[in-house]
């Protein structure tokens, strides 16, 4: 286990010591144990930029399961390092947000800060790992860790929704992808990233190429709620501000983009790849801006913003795929995609993440989040107006900020594409710049709004549960590194560019680099009168006319019908699923004890008799057997006759003496075989159920004469067949020795290697230990399921009602 | 239950102990002779069911005051615990170590991780017919 390893696994490892904390330092804010950490980590990764800069890895490998391929191995490379300084990076400045956000004395930190650890180092895993098994792990370990943050106020309705929605809709995407995983390895035979990669001619020639590369972006797209996944991450806002600010805007979504970056050089060079790619991203980029105006809720608008601007890096990695193509470097022609895509993934981190803080500073001091009640918040917040202007218009792609630099560069890309003359690029091409540009029209109106609608205009003391002022201090320090890092990176965007931004699109294309070779990256603020300039020109022009007269042309929105959203579409097949269920379940499982034997009986009576006869195991052989004493005899009648005698039993308590009766039958049977241990523990079970049935006895109902029960014929015709076919179990397993015996394992060996004499013991504690370990904590579950059922049983007709 | 079986009552008193030795000369007795830790714990669950059955299960919880679901647990952390262990010395989970001292009175003895692995096999089967038992009998 390297250091590196230890790393990853350290915010695991932290959070199983945070309840501890939590409960024996009461008076600090949980939060100040944690924020040490992913500062440390941040510090830690930034380590290796000196490595990855130039061109160099790091690799650890800890086995786990070698004997499958899968081992716990870690790789820092260019692209990996980025998202871990972003996860570890954001991750402190949000700590520290949260630590001012949420009131010690209201909310459950504990929890808390161990779903967001949870979250920490599962992400971490996810980029850093190089085997795909473990990526997996990890990947659903992000899924599950976002579902309990989304639903941590669970005594709400939409947020137990929304919880659920995600975990729906990005474990099913997880699913897909561990398809994808294993038909990949059925293709190269490695679950290794790194070996996958220099095996991508063998992918790409492969019939499975086409669908594994679609069971891999299925994993993407839901993770990075793509079209038509997206719906999952509105609701997804129903989280605690910070979650949403890290989870949901700058770390997991942006998993299904590390998916896409890694797996570029396996899948890009086919029209398939770039096609989906590009065309999902812009799809979303396009959907997300244009429902994004229609919000009233400045988190709900951000989510669809986030939509958009991931849909954005999506569609400039399918376009930076073209560069795979052509297999030259090419002076950057196609590549300023991918540069772009990176940059942008920064850069969004960057404003997406200050606006959210700054939404959760608005909802916290005035109480709501609703763009009609706020307005004028200006001369009550100037240090938020300022970080929401900046977060804002860099989101809008407004010069001197970062966001302003990458979106010229989205534009390079998206023209560059359409010129482009292969992959049917050039009858259909023209569309992407066209919907891009479309697009950008809509993000630039909807910035105007968050930042205009609540800082401008009228302001309504009456329609604020709270007297608005500035947030304090503790609240603002976040957003404001990360509001001068937009205006950092948008005025020397080249501090980045070899440091971060060459290296991780040498992990993304390392297929165009001759060895020792380093990306030439370099981001210029202006490029002269362009193509791309004008576009934004006119962006901003077109945005502010179409921002003013809003009320007018608003009324598009109500033009689409709702049945056809695909919220609906959701819900509806949610429901019609859990109908479907109801009645399949409705239809077999009747509460009653004796149907269910019937279901178990029938099949283990068809599913072993065929395997006798399809195997041809029946075997009939007395050569090697003792003779039959008259005690033996006696022993069988006496269960024959009390298993019979059961049958026409009037009363419980007969039928449970007789069942005693055969029990203690069979114990001694076990003394006459001289197997005294079976025969104590027969004997002590037999007791103490006889005991627990004379407890259970006083919840039975009364034995009504005219409720005997009656004869049925099919039942006998099952209870004849279990009984013959055990039988012939039985005596075809005394008959068949195909192998030796295990037992002469353990004669040999009981006293030689485990120091014991008593054989069936020492089987018990050592040789099968691991059996009875499992066997006890099954005993262990029972016990507790048992306990919950009775006392915690609901009372009939009153449904708990959930809401409380 | 009715709690007027004065017989039951004091054969019980005398009774109990006995079983309960007994089942404890099984459990450590199990790697050698017949016993071990299940039937140990079987053997201890009847005695305390013996118990409820002569008296009723108020008297019982006063006189036994343990939280059986409780006792579950610390038996699986037994069982887990000495498994965990071996990983200590780099040995694979559940390996078992034995060795033979010399004690005082008892002569040659031996020594196993075996027996801790047992204890918590004993404690999970008490706790967990206990629970049963109790639950089942204290409802309604």
């Amino acid at each position: 286990m390297s250091f590196l390893h230890l790393a990853v696994l350290s915010p695991l490892l932290l959070a199983i010591i945070i309840p501890f904390i939590h409960t024996y330092f009461k008076n600090i804010h949980t939060g100040w144990f944690l924020l040490p950490l992913p500062a440390v980590l941040f510090v830690y990764f930034l380590k290796f930029i000196g490595t990855t800069g130039s061109g160099g890895t790091v690799m650890e490998t800890m086995p786990w399961i070698s004997s499958l391929g899968i081992d716990f191995t870690l790789k820092v490379d260019g692209l990996g390092l980025l998202f871990a300084l972003l996860i570890t990076g954001i991750g402190a400045l949000v700590v520290l947000y949260s630590i001012y956000y949420l009131n010690p004395n209201k909310e459950k930190l504990n929890t808390f800060y161990v779903f967001l650890l949870l979250f920490m180092g599962a992400m971490l895993g996810v980029v850093l790992s190089d085997n795909l098994i473990v990526l997996y792990a990890f990947w659903e370990l992000t899924s599950f860790s976002s579902f309990l943050l989304i639903g941590f106020w669970n005594q709400r309705e939409r947020s137990r929704y929304g919880a659920q929605k995600s975990m729906l809709i990005t474990v099913f995407g997880g699913l897909a992808m561990l398809g994808g995983i294993l038909m990949l390895s059925i293709i190269t035979g490695t679950f290794s990233i790194s070996e996958t990669i220099q095996m991508s001619s063998q992918v790409k020639n492969h019939p499975l190429f086409t669908m594994t590369l679609i069971l891999f972006l299925l994993g993407a797209f839901t993770k990075s709620a793509q079209f038509p996944f997206h719906i999952w991450l509105p609701d997804a806002m129903e989280a605690p501000t910070p979650v949403s600010a890290y989870l949901h805007s700058a770390t997991m979504v942006k998993a299904g983009i590390y998916l896409v970056a890694r797996m570029t050089p396996v899948f890009a060079d086919s029209a398939t790849w770039v096609w989906l790619v590009t065309g999902a991203g812009v799809i979303t980029l396009f959907w997300g801006s244009f429902s994004a105006v229609k919000q009233t809720d400045l988190k709900a608008i951000l989510a669809f913003s986030t939509v958009s601007q991931l849909g954005m890096i999506m569609s400039l990695l399918g376009a930076g795929a073209a560069a795979l193509h052509y297999g030259t470097i090419n002076d950057g022609y196609y590549l300023v995609a991918v540069t772009a895509a990176v940059f942008h993934l920064i850069n969004h981190a960057t404003f997406k993440g200050s606006l959210f803080m700054v939404t959760g500073i608005i909802d916290h001091e005035t109480g709501t989040r609703d763009i009609r009640k706020l307005g004028g918040l200006m001369n009550f917040m100037p240090i938020t107006f300022t970080l929401a202007i900046i977060g804002t218009f860099s989101m809008a792609g407004i010069p001197p900020f970062n966001g302003f630099l990458s979106k010229e560069m989205f534009f390079t890309g998206m023209l560059r594409l359409a010129e482009m003359d292969s992959f049917h690029m050039d009858t259909w091409g023209l569309l992407f710049p066209i919907i891009a540009w479309t697009a950008s029209v809509f993000t630039f109106i909807y910035s105007m709004m968050y930042v205009f609608k609540t800082f401008t205009g009228k302001h309504h003391p009456e329609k604020l549960k709270k007297k608005p002022h500035e947030a304090p201090i503790g609240m603002l320090i976040s957003p404001i590194i990360l509001a001068s890092l937009v205006i950092l990176f948008g005025i020397f965007p080249n501090l980045l560019s070899d440091t971060i931004l060459s290296p991780a699109m040498e992990a993304i294309m390392p297929s165009l680099l001759e060895n020792g070779d380093g990306f030439n990256v370099h981001i210029s603020f202006w490029h002269g009168p362009t193509l791309e300039l004008l576009m934004t020109f006119a962006v901003i022009t077109i945005g502010i006319v179409l921002y003013k007269f809003l009320p007018k042309w608003a009324g598009i929105y109500r033009l689409f019908p709702d049945r056809l959203a695909l919220n609906h579409l959701y819900d509806r097949g949610l429901k019609a699923i859990h109908l479907v269920a109801k009645k399949i379940t409705k239809s077999y499982m009747t509460g009653f004890i004796r149907s269910y034997l019937v279901y178990i009986f029938s099949f283990f009576i068809l599913i072993l008799t065929f395997t006798l006869l399809y195997k041809n195991a029946f075997a009939f052989d007395v050569s090697n057997t003792a003779p039959v004493h008259i005690m033996e005899i006696v022993l069988m009648l006496i269960i024959a006759v009390s298993s019979i005698t059961i049958l026409f039993a009037k009363s419980r308590l007969t039928s449970i003496i007789l069942l005693g009766a055969v029990g203690y039958t069979v114990a001694l049977f076990f003394v006459i075989f001289r197997a005294p241990d079976l025969a104590l523990t027969q004997l002590v079970i037999e007791t103490v159920s006889v005991a627990l049935f004379l407890l259970a006895f006083y919840h039975l109902p009364k034995i009504r004469p005219e409720e005997r029960i009656r004869f049925k014929a099919a039942n006998a015709l099952i209870s004849i067949g279990v009984g013959a076919v055990v039988t012939m179990i039985a005596l075809s397993a005394h008959s068949n020795k195909m192998f030796r015996s295990i037992s002469e394992f353990y004669v040999e060996n009981t006293y030689k290697k485990a120091g014991g004499e008593n054989m069936v013991n020492v089987i018990l504690v050592d040789f099968r230990g691991f059996d009875t370990m499992f066997e006890i904590t099954v005993l262990g579950i029972a016990a507790l399921g048992i306990f919950a059922m009775i006392k915690l049983r609901l009372t009939r007709g009153k449904d708990l009602d959930e809401n409380k | 239950m009715k709690t007027n079986d004065i017989i039951l009552q004091t054969v019980t008193k005398f009774t109990l102990f006995v079983i309960i030795l007994f089942s404890i000369h099984l459990f450590f007795a199990g790697h050698y002779h017949p016993g071990g830790g299940f039937i140990g714990g079987l053997m201890t669950s009847g005695a305390i069911v013996l118990l409820l059955l002569a008296f009723d299960i108020k008297t019982v919880k006063t006189i036994l005051p343990v939280d059986y679901i409780k006792l579950v647990a610390i038996g699986l952390l037994f069982a887990i615990g000495t498994g965990t262990g071996a990983l200590f010395f780099d040995l694979p989970f559940l390996t078992h170590a034995f060795t033979y001292v010399d004690l005082p009175l008892l002569g040659k003895t031996s020594l196993h991780t075996a027996v801790l692995f047992d204890t918590g096999v004993f404690l999970v089967v008490i706790g967990v017919t206990m629970t049963i038992i109790q639950t089942i009998g204290e409802s309604e």
